[in-house]
């Protein structure tokens, strides 16, 4: 089997998967509709791991290939297929997602398991794996789009998976609006290639960029800034961050694969799938490296000061992906792509862990409410302090190796990039900083309630209500189902969240500076063409900046130490003394604000405009009625002449012979 | 000749008189006997054109059975004279000026025709013409299915008839009408 | 006499009878005048039969006579049923056909 037969069969495993569980859905006893969707998505993974084996026996110029599965449209000189490009890049991501994918299935079947809408959640569940899987895989912009919508789709219809929870359907909307944006600007993006190039596949249009287009040709810009927008609108970054941490409220396998691991890096994938583009119009790629920076430190600063667990960490995503793509706009396309892998295993992991302390807090989510499940949860304890030491870029864990190389490469293209990279450390102790935060507060300190309960054997159980809202809910289908779920108690939970630890912890030495690369040889054959594949930091300047980077986290992880476990009085003293910016960091900036300042407000205004106005007086009022109205004035004057009078009519009929007449009259003679 | 001129003419102008009493005159009654002598008049013109079966069947079937049965209804009914005022408004003012128009119109496309043959008097007939044989035979072999179905006609219209004109039980009958008006 | 002559006098009866019909309310006259317009009509037809010299205008005479007897016959009957159901002869009142 060649790679592009695996690359077909690690699409078709997820529909599959789909297909079973929504059509059997209530004829699947027990989990069993899980473990199919699970089985689905392994059959996914191990295509791919064929699709790399395959890949890696052929030459190096050979690595690139193309099939299409119909037709969609033919003309003249244009022509659009459904095709495929199986390319390093394509199965690399492929492994990522099909991978920690399988794993956090396995998570959920156990997580999710007294949810009314189990089979359902299974069902969404490898619907989104199917679109991410065909958005990696596509060899157009057409495939792109498609698989792009639907990834959004997806999104959408697991973040309002509790659907009778308001918050959540109104996250769901939020979530989906601001992708939308994402959306047009990568369609329009489309057009303005297509226009240009003439072609939508990969292939052509990369060919074709450097006959077409000069550096930095306006329509060049335009285009990758349009695809920025796409990219910023899909990975959470400034200005449409917003609607990430509202995702918080679909459950947390969600989380876990959509707003961490996957879906949101489709946004770097996409803009190192585009570099031919991004290269020659080095403006785009500055503002993206711009833009991707200063995601990174809002994202860290907002996440030292929220109290709700999940978003911490999903605020530490939307900074994580800022580095990213400050990585992939950069051209560091190895480092960066290299801590999208590490990311998704350390984020995932995180999650999980997230998911069980929240199980034993019972749906409760504020870490103010949490501490001191070190000993009631050892498992989740040791899993979780290991995400976070490879978030903070601990030295020698998977985060370590990836963060600070794609500073280091920063700094090895010169001039202005060195201040983003200065920036880039400066959050690197602020992510150490906040990722311990986390971990002192759940863990350590004083145990709670449900912490000793959990002690004794007891699993704390309170009446459902929602944790943003604190609204009372009951555990029928569109709420959580009545059972919590740990890990120290569930076996598919501990069998996911071991592998992630031990990648978390070991998954950088696939890429040691100097002593194998092997992430940037994989890659090798995808990015060849770049223009700054020489740009390369040496080895020993490498080590020092990853040395940088490591003392960085351990003073930062040495600062939370400090702040939270020594000396606690140090804390509500900072906070009174910065009370200003505690409230504007705790705000979120006041992003939200503003933008229901600037958009929610006047579009709601033109709503109702449209329904009292438009649709009442005008549509209804004038066109309607106008309507019904000249028909009716015109039929009671087709009435006044049916007056049953009978001379009336005789008239009429003399008169029409009459005139009959006069005609004939008149045009014989 | 001249007989031929004078007799049109006397005709001419008793048909018109009796259409024009048909029309003017108040009394139906008097309305039903205009148009007898009408009916007479024109039985004459139908002479003077050759078609002497034809009057014959205008005098005795038109005349002596239709307009008998009209005599009838007439009694029955009982014809109350019109008022002359109130004449059906507008209609009445400008249906007689219509009626004048068409008139001058159907004049004009005869008089200006091109058809030269309404000029002549026909062409020489033979004695045959208009007679009974003639119009039987006609009536027997090229006409037969117009004949056919005129005389379903008939039926249809007789049974109509009585159907219209039965008394119907539930309804409320004055008991003293006379059974002339039963038969309709 | 030429055929035109009659043709013209069939014509003043045929305007004469629709001024009838226009004018008059009582439906036992609106009939009398509908049998001035169809002898106007007959009596175009055997003028035509004259001038053609063939009989055909006769035999269509007939059967028109035929028909103005069948009319007569129904509208009689109809203006009959009326009276007996104490409705108002006029034909202006008569005007529940209306939309």
């Amino acid at each position: 089997m060649d790679a592009i037969s695996f690359g077909w069969l690690v699409l078709s495993f997820p529909v599959a998967g789909m297909l079973t569980v929504s059509l059997l859905w209530n004829r699947l006893p027990g989990r069993l509709g899980g473990w199919i969707a699970s089985g689905a998505i392994l059959g996914s993974f191990l295509s791919s791991i064929g699709m790399f084996v395959d890949l890696q026996d052929r030459p190096e110029h050979a690595r690139s290939l193309v099939d299409s599965a119909w037709t969609y449209a033919a003309t003249v000189d244009f022509k659009v297929d459904m095709s495929i490009l199986v390319d390093p890049l394509a199965v690399f991501m492929c492994l990522v997602v099909s991978g920690v994918s399988f794993l956090i299935h396995v998570y959920s079947v156990a997580y999710m398991a007294s949810d009314r809408g189990y089979s359902r959640y299974f069902a969404y569940l490898n619907y989104f794996v199917f679109s991410m899987l065909l958005l990696v895989l596509a060899g157009n912009f057409v495939v792109l789009i498609i698989g792009w919508a639907f990834v959004g789709a997806a999104s959408y219809l697991l973040i309002s998976f509790w659907y009778r929870r308001a918050t959540a359907t109104y996250a769901g909307i939020k979530a989906f609006v601001i992708n939308v944006v994402g959306d047009v600007g990568l369609v329009i993006a489309a057009f303005l290639l297509l226009d240009k190039t003439g072609s939508l596949d990969y292939r052509g249009i990369f060919q074709a960029t450097d006959n077409v287009f000069r550096v930095d040709d306006g329509t060049l810009v335009a285009a990758c800034l349009l695809i920025l927008l796409g990219a910023f609108a899909k990975s959470a970054q400034l200005p449409l961050h917003t609607w990430l941490p509202d995702a918080m409220e679909g459950p947390t396998p969600v989380s876990a694969l959509i707003h961490a691991a996957t879906m949101v890096t489709a946004g770097v994938y996409l803009i190192a799938r585009m570099h031919p583009l991004f290269e020659m119009a080095p403006t785009a790629a500055d503002v993206s490296a711009i833009i991707g920076t200063a995601t990174l430190l809002f994202a860290a600063t907002v996440a030292v000061a929220v109290t709700d667990l999940k978003r911490i960490i999903a605020y530490s995503t939307i900074s994580q992906i800022g580095y990213m793509v400050l990585g992939v706009s950069v051209a560091a396309y190895g480092p960066g792509l290299f801590h999208l892998m590490t990311h998704a295993f350390f984020k995932a992991l995180l999650f999980m862990g997230a998911g069980s302390v929240i199980g034993a807090m019972s749906a409760a989510q504020s870490i103010d409410r949490m501490g001191g499940f070190r000993k009631a949860m050892p498992f989740t304890f040791v899993t979780f302090t290991v995400g976070a030491l490879a978030l903070a870029g601990f030295p020698l864990t998977a985060g370590f190796f990836s963060k600070d190389e794609i500073l280091g490469f920063a700094i090895a293209r010169g001039s202005g990039y060195v201040v983003l990279a200065v920036v880039g450390y400066l959050a690197a102790f602020v992510t150490a900083f906040y990722a311990f935060r986390m971990v002192f507060r759940v863990f350590f300190r004083n145990a709670v309630p449900e912490a000793r309960e959990l002690e004794k054997g007891h699993l704390a159980h309170h009446e459902p209500e929602n944790p943003a809202s604190g609204e009372k809910e009951d555990t029928d289908v569109g709420f959580p189902g009545p059972e919590h779920h740990i890990a120290e108690r569930s076996w598919p939970m501990k069998a996911a969240m071991g592998p992630l630890a031990l990648l978390a912890a070991l998954a950088g030495l696939v890429q040691v500076p100097g002593i194998d690369e092997a992430v940037d040889k994989f890659l090798e054959p995808t990015f060849a063409d770049s223009r700054y594949a020489d740009v390369h930091p040496s080895t020993g300047t490498e080590w020092t900046e990853l040395g940088i980077g490591g003392l960085l986290g351990i003073a930062g992880i040495g600062l939370a130490y400090l702040i939270y476990l020594r000396r606690r009085s140090l804390r509500l003293q900072i906070r009174e003394r910065f009370d200003a910016l505690h409230t504007f960091l705790f705000n979120k900036w006041y992003f939200d604000e503003l933008y229901e300042l600037l958009f929610t407000r006047p579009v709601a205004a033109l709503g109702r405009f449209g329904r009292n106005v438009v649709e009442t007086d005008f549509v209804q009022g004038t066109i309607v009625g106008g309507a019904t109205g000249v028909v009716r004035v015109g039929s009671s004057f087709a009435r006044a002449i049916q007056t049953g009078y009978l001379r009336g009519y005789a008239l009429m009929l003399l008169v029409g012979v009459g005139a009959l007449a006069l005609y004939f009259l008149i045009s014989s003679s | 000749m001249w007989f031929e001129q004078v007799m049109f003419f006397v005709a001419a102008v008793l048909a018109l008189a009796g259409a024009l009493g048909v029309v003017r005159l108040r009394n139906p009654f008097y309305s039903v006997l205009a148009l007898v002598a009408h009916l007479v008049a024109l039985a004459t013109l139908f002479l003077l054109l050759r078609a002497q079966f034809l009057a014959a069947a205008q005098v005795v079937v038109y005349a002596g059975a239709v307009m008998v049965l009209y005599v009838f209804v007439v009694a029955y009914i009982g014809g109350q004279e019109e008022p002359m005022r109130g004449e059906g408004g507008l209609i009445g003012s400008f249906g007689p000026l219509f009626a004048a128009a068409l008139g001058i119109e159907l004049c004009i496309a005869i008089l200006g025709t091109g058809l030269d043959a309404v000029d002549s008097r026909g062409p020489d007939v033979g004695a045959g013409f208009g007679s009974p044989a003639q119009v039987g035979a006609l009536l027997l072999q090229k006409f037969l299915v117009p004949f056919e179905a005129a005389s379903y006609l008939l039926l249809v219209a007789a049974v109509g008839a009585v159907v219209l004109a039965r008394r119907r039980r539930g309804l409320e009958e004055s008991e003293a009408r006379s059974p002339v008006g039963e038969a309709g | 006499m030429d055929v035109a002559w009659f043709l013209v006098l069939s014509a003043f009866i045929f305007c004469i009878g629709i001024a009838g019909v226009l004018t008059r309310r009582n439906p036992l006259v609106v009939l009398l005048c509908l049998e001035l317009m169809l002898n106007a009509g007959n009596l175009a037809l055997i003028a035509f039969a004259r001038m053609h010299g063939g009989a055909a205008g006769q035999v269509f005479a007939l059967i028109v006579m035929v028909i103005a007897a069948c009319e007569v016959v129904v509208g009689l009957g109809i203006i009959v049923a009326l009276y007996r159901h104490r409705l108002p002869i006029d034909v202006d009142e008569l005007s529940e056909l209306r939309g």
